[in-house]
Order: C-alpha cells, then structure tokens, then sequence
C-alpha cells in the first residue's frame, strides 16, 4: 500500500513542480468553455437590419420600432430608396430589410388588407429563414394586439409551449455539448503524455526493474490527474452557471458524479495512448486528431446522431462524449434523476474498464 | 550456484531493414561477490547483454539466469533481487535527491532507514544536497545518486551500465572504491564500461567486441597472456612515424598511447635493428624508443585487432 502511496505522491510532485503545465491544465478549460461558448452557437442576435418606410405612419412606425428593439434585430439605418436597400446588402452590412408601402396604415385599417415585405440576404438559408420567421412572429403579435376586440370568426391557434428551455438559448444545447468536448480534450491529454514521458527519459527502464505492478502503475498514474479534473469540472460549472446562464436544473452531485465517471473514461483513453505511443509528441497529436473530430462530430451537439446514416450511427456509439452530452443535458438541462440516464452511466462505466483494462494487458512489461 | 550464467546469447535487432547482431553467442558465468568487468568500445553489445539480464529484452537464443531464476520464465523474481543502473541518467530530474530515494526504496517495500548502513558511505556524500532536485546535481553526484538507488533494497546482485562514462577521473576512482565496499558485503557486481584501464579494478573481466566475447580472464590472467615484445617510441614528427612504422613489414601493429607510439612485432627478435632503420630511413629527429611491460589496454588492443 505504501507502495501504491508514494507513487501516486510522484505523480503528483510531477504536476506540481511543472507549474507551468499545471497553469495549462488549470486554464485551458476555462478558455475553451468560454470560447465555444460563446462563439460556437447559431443563435441569431442583434442582426442588422434597415427600414425603408415609405409610408411614416403610426402603424409603420411602431411596428419597426418593434421589430429592432427585440433581441434579435438591431436597426442599422432608415434609408430611403430602392437603391440603397441593394447597396446595404452588397455591402454586407445588413441580414434583413423591411419595406413598408405607403399608405400603410390606411390600407390596413379601410382595405383590410396592408402589405410589409421582409427582404432577407438568404446566402445563408437557416439564418435568413429564422430572421423572416422571427419579424413575421413580431408583426403577427403587432395585427393580434389590434384586433383584440373583435372577435374574428373561425380561427385555431396554435399554443406553444418550449420545455426545458422556454426561452430557446443556445446555450442549454452546447454547454453540455462544450463541456464533453472540454472534459475530453484535457483529461485524454494529460495522461496521454503520462507514460510515454517516462520513457522518454528512460526512468521506465529502472521502474521496470522492480516489483512494480502494471496495474499499480497505471491507476498510480490516474489518480493524481483525476484531482486536476474535478477542479475543471468545477470550474466548468461555475461558468456555465454564471457566465453563459445556463442553471443545473438537476442534482448537482449527480451531475458530479457522473463528470468524475466521464473524467476517468478520458484519462483512461489517454492512457491507453500513452501506452502504445512511442514518443510524447506522437502521444499529444493522436490524442488531438482521434479526439477532437470525433467528439465534434459525434457527440450529437452539432449534428444530431439520429439523422445520421447507420454506420456513421454506429461510430458514434463509440465515443465516449455522446453519452455523457446526453447525461448532461438530461441531469444539467432537463432537471431529471438517475432513474433516467442509468443506461449511458453504464455504458461509460464498461468503456471504462475495458480501456483501463487494454491498458494494463498491453503495458509492456519489457522495452 | 553461479550468480550469473550466461549461455550462447544471441540478440539480433532490425534497424532500417537491416538486420544488425547485436550479441553473437555470449557465454560467460560471474561468481557470487564477483566484481566481473564486460570491457568493449561503444556498439559492443554491453548494454543489449544487460538488459537482457535484468529482463527488459528478449534473447534471440540462449538462455540465462541471474541468481539462478531464468531471465525469462521467472522475470518477476529477478526483478525483486537485483539492482539495475541504466547508462543513461534515469532517476527523476524534478524530485529531489531524498524523494528520488524514498520513491525506489518505496517501490521496492523496503525504507531508506532499513537499509541506511549499505548506502550510507555513498549516500552521505550528497545528503548535504538531499532537497535539490535531482536534474540539477553533478555528473558525479547524479551517479552517487544513481547507486544509491539501485542499493536501497539490498540487491544481490547489482548491474551497472558504463556507470562512469561522462565522470570525472577523481569521481571515477571514488566510485571504484564504492564498488569494492559492497563487494565486501557480499554483493555480485557486473559492469560494463568503455574505459580499459578500469578493467584492473575488476576481479574478473571479459572483453566483448562486434557482440563477441573475445576474451574472460582475472586483469593478471590477461596481462601475462600478451606474448609479443612491446616497445615505446616518439619522434618530433609523431604522426610521420606513425604512418611509417605501419608500412614497415616487419611491425605487427602501431597505436598512439599517451605520448609515445606502442609497437609491436612480428618476430621476437632484432626489434631494436628494425626500429633504427625505420627511424634512419624516415630521419626523424628527437627520437626516444624503449621497450616496456605491456599494460591491460595493449593487451586488449592486441586481443581486438587478432
């Protein structure tokens, strides 16, 4: 036991003398989660967009005014012709134009019948279709308020009701989606260089020479690098909490729990790496190139794994971070217990050992 | 029983393609509290014969045991017993002397306290520095350091590999002196070094060259084996005579030692005859030739260029 100790105590003076590792580790999940947290999203928020309003009335007036001061517009500029409308979008500057007629409100309130046109620059589909949808939504809310009191004959409306993320924020989709990716990078390559490294400086020589066990050694090595996890996952929830306002709806110690499990999934990937690799450079660069796409693409916070062809459906099944994202967004998101993500907490449970359990089959017992 | 016993190694490494014999069929067999020497230039296979001895690589063929357990069936038990210092430094640069101490004593469930009489001549030498980090010590004192834990837990039979290269010659000789204590306890030693003259240090020592063990004897045994006359020999013109001592048919082999030529001859006799022509005809100046008692390096000198 005291065997087991004192490695462990090695390991740990490794990562503590090397200060400026331990900076990395300590902060590059910090910036990560705030870098994709706020730069990978395809929520639309104050977009340009410009008036032409030929017919500066009350009704034209107030509905613009309504549509640029929601979150989703911002009022570039009001022009005044056909021409600079064109040379607004040329330029790039503006996602979306609204034109009012003249005569606008007389048509609305004696014809019965007025016209807006909402230009959009469509180069970008989702987005050009998300901005109509949002100021039609706006000026629908517009005509609703004004026919209040009369009764209009045959009309369904359709109640809609957003669960678990009412407002619809992106975020509530990639916090869990950033914390898996975060999580995932870091903990594989901090054990990635773990092993590797003592080869390098020929200490697995001596080490080897001796009644360690290779079990010992590997979860001796483990262990330590855990410790610098759970401080990222704290600092990972602090953030999403508090900097991208996403709440834990859940049980915050579930939501531990199952971090610390998903962490030890990590570090076992990057010790399984660290065994096979030979040098500590090729260690870092496999941990990078066979974790960062797959986790991007697979883990279902970018594209949903549903949709995708069976095969691909298959691979995503094996990597780690699709689980946890969806244990993530059950506990973190949706507020919901145990009872419900005990399948994906099993599946990480088994990916777990059999990586560490490959690990120490394969730890080469000479050089 | 034989601490070591090695018999018809065979180790062949693939480098590029290119299959390279690294141990061509060694045999040889070290007593228990031996101090035995495996002398040979760089590439000779000393440090493919010991990691195979302390387990870390596989012969080819052969078979070999250390302390009587077989160097592959029974690694475990090897790996328990013996003490093993790598050529290269391999202690960790960022703990300090007493942790890089305490981890290997821990490692191998023994304390530094348990076994503080076997290294405390060594160890004390740099206990002054136990708090610096490992990586910042001497050449020296990283080889002190080095020994003592390859000693903490009381090996009984000890490796080291070219634990002197990149030592200064005071070090080397303290080190040397350290060898001879733990001999005394009861320790077998096999090393392996590069330099000739550490070979008389040795009780036994074997010369391996090209992965061929090309000779095992006591320092003396070797000595008295040079059968040819030795003469010494400088000029002004050190390098001209060297160059013309080598044409001559009747010189057997010239080398550079120190600051005289060595030479040796073909025949016993009328050596002086020959020398004056070469030097008569070649007209150096300032000549001074003598002959004298062949040391362990003409000896190995003579036994590698056979």
């Amino acid at each position: 036991m005291k065997q087991f100790r004192i490695f462990v105590k090695k390991e740990w003076l490794h990562i503590w003398r090397d200060k400026r590792t331990l900076f990395i580790l300590i902060w590059m999940p910090v910036i990560q989660i705030l870098l994709y947290g706020f730069a990978l999203t395809n929520e639309v928020k104050n977009s340009n967009m410009v008036v032409f309003d030929q017919a500066k009335d009350e009704a034209s007036r107030s509905i613009a005014e309504k549509i640029s001061s929601s979150r989703y517009f911002s009022l570039y500029k009001n022009i005044n012709s056909w021409k600079e409308i064109e040379a607004t979008f040329r330029q790039g500057k503006i996602r979306l134009a609204v034109v009012f007629p003249r005569n606008f409100r007389y048509d609305l309130l004696h014809g019965n019948h007025a016209q807006i046109q909402l230009i959009a620059d469509s180069s970008d589909p989702n987005t050009a279709n998300m901005l109509s949808n949002y100021a039609a939504v706006i000026i629908n809310d517009y005509q609703e308020a004004i026919n209040e009191n009369q009764k209009l004959p045959y009309t369904i409306k359709v109640q809609v009701r957003m669960r678990y993320n009412p407002e619809l924020k992106g975020a509530y989709n990639f916090v869990p989606g950033v914390m898996a990716l975060v999580l995932m990078l870091v903990c594989t390559m901090m054990t990635a260089i773990a092993i590797v490294k003592e080869k390098e400086i020929g200490t697995m020589e001596v080490i080897l020479v001796s009644p360690l066990k290779p079990f010992r050694i590997i979860i001796a090595k483990t262990i330590p690098y855990l410790v610098v996890s759970m401080l990222n996952i704290i600092s990972i929830l602090l953030i999403s909490v508090y900097a991208l306002d996403v709440p834990i709806a859940g049980s915050l110690w579930l939501l531990m729990a199952e971090s610390i499990l998903f962490t030890i999934t990590s570090l076992s990937v990057g010790i399984l790496i660290s065994n096979t690799a030979k040098t500590q450079q090729t260690a870092m660069f496999t941990a990078m190139m066979s974790l960062f796409l797959p986790t991007l693409l697979f883990s279902g916070f970018l594209f949903p794994v549903e949709n995708m062809p069976l095969p691909l459906q298959l691979i995503a099944n094996v990597v780690p971070s699709r689980w946890y994202f969806i244990i993530v967004k059950d506990v973190m998101i949706k507020g919901l217990g145990f009872a419900a993500v005990w399948k994906e907490t099993l599946i990480l449970i088994g990916m777990t050992t059999t990586l560490l359990g490959i690990s120490i089959y394969k730890f080469k017992i000479r050089l | 029983m034989k601490a070591i016993v090695v018999e018809n190694i065979i180790k062949r490494y693939k480098a590029q393609k290119v299959e390279v014999t690294a141990l061509d069929g060694i045999s040889l067999s070290v007593d228990q509290g031996e101090i035995f020497g495996i002398i040979g230039p760089d590439g000779a296979g000393k440090t493919s014969l010991f990691r195979i001895l302390t387990t870390l690589l596989l012969a080819d063929s052969g078979y070999a045991t250390v302390d009587g357990f077989d160097v592959v069936k029974d690694y475990k038990k090897i790996r328990r017993k013996v003490g093993y210092m790598p050529g290269r430094f391999s202690l960790y640069p960022d703990l300090t002397v007493q942790e890089n101490l305490e981890f290997f004593a821990a490692i191998f469930n023994t304390t530094i306290k348990e076994n503080y009489e076997l290294i405390k001549e060594i160890y004390s030498q740099i206990e002054p520095f136990k708090d610096r980090r490992a990586g910042q010590l001497s050449g020296g004192m990283k080889q002190k350091l080095a020994l003592s834990c390859a000693l903490i837990h009381k090996p009984s039979v000890l490796f080291l590999d070219e634990p002197t290269t990149g030592v200064d010659a005071v070090s080397r000789k303290e080190f040397w002196e350290m060898l001879h204590r733990l001999k005394v306890q009861g320790i077998t030693i096999l090393v392996s070094t590069a330099y000739m003259d550490e070979a008389t240090l040795c009780d036994r020592v074997g010369l391996i060259q090209k992965g061929i063990l090309l000779s095992v004897n006591t320092p003396k045994g070797v000595i008295s084996a040079f059968r040819s006359s030795l003469w010494a020999i400088r000029a002004n013109e050190m390098y001209a005579l060297m160059e013309t001592i080598k044409a001559d048919p009747a010189v057997k082999s010239c080398y550079p030692f120190g600051q005289y030529h060595h030479v040796t001859f073909n025949k016993k006799e009328q050596i002086e005859e020959h020398l004056n022509r070469i030097v008569k005809n070649g007209s150096f100046t300032g000549v001074e030739m003598f002959p004298i008692q062949a040391n362990i390096e003409d000896c190995f000198m003579a036994l590698m260029s056979n």
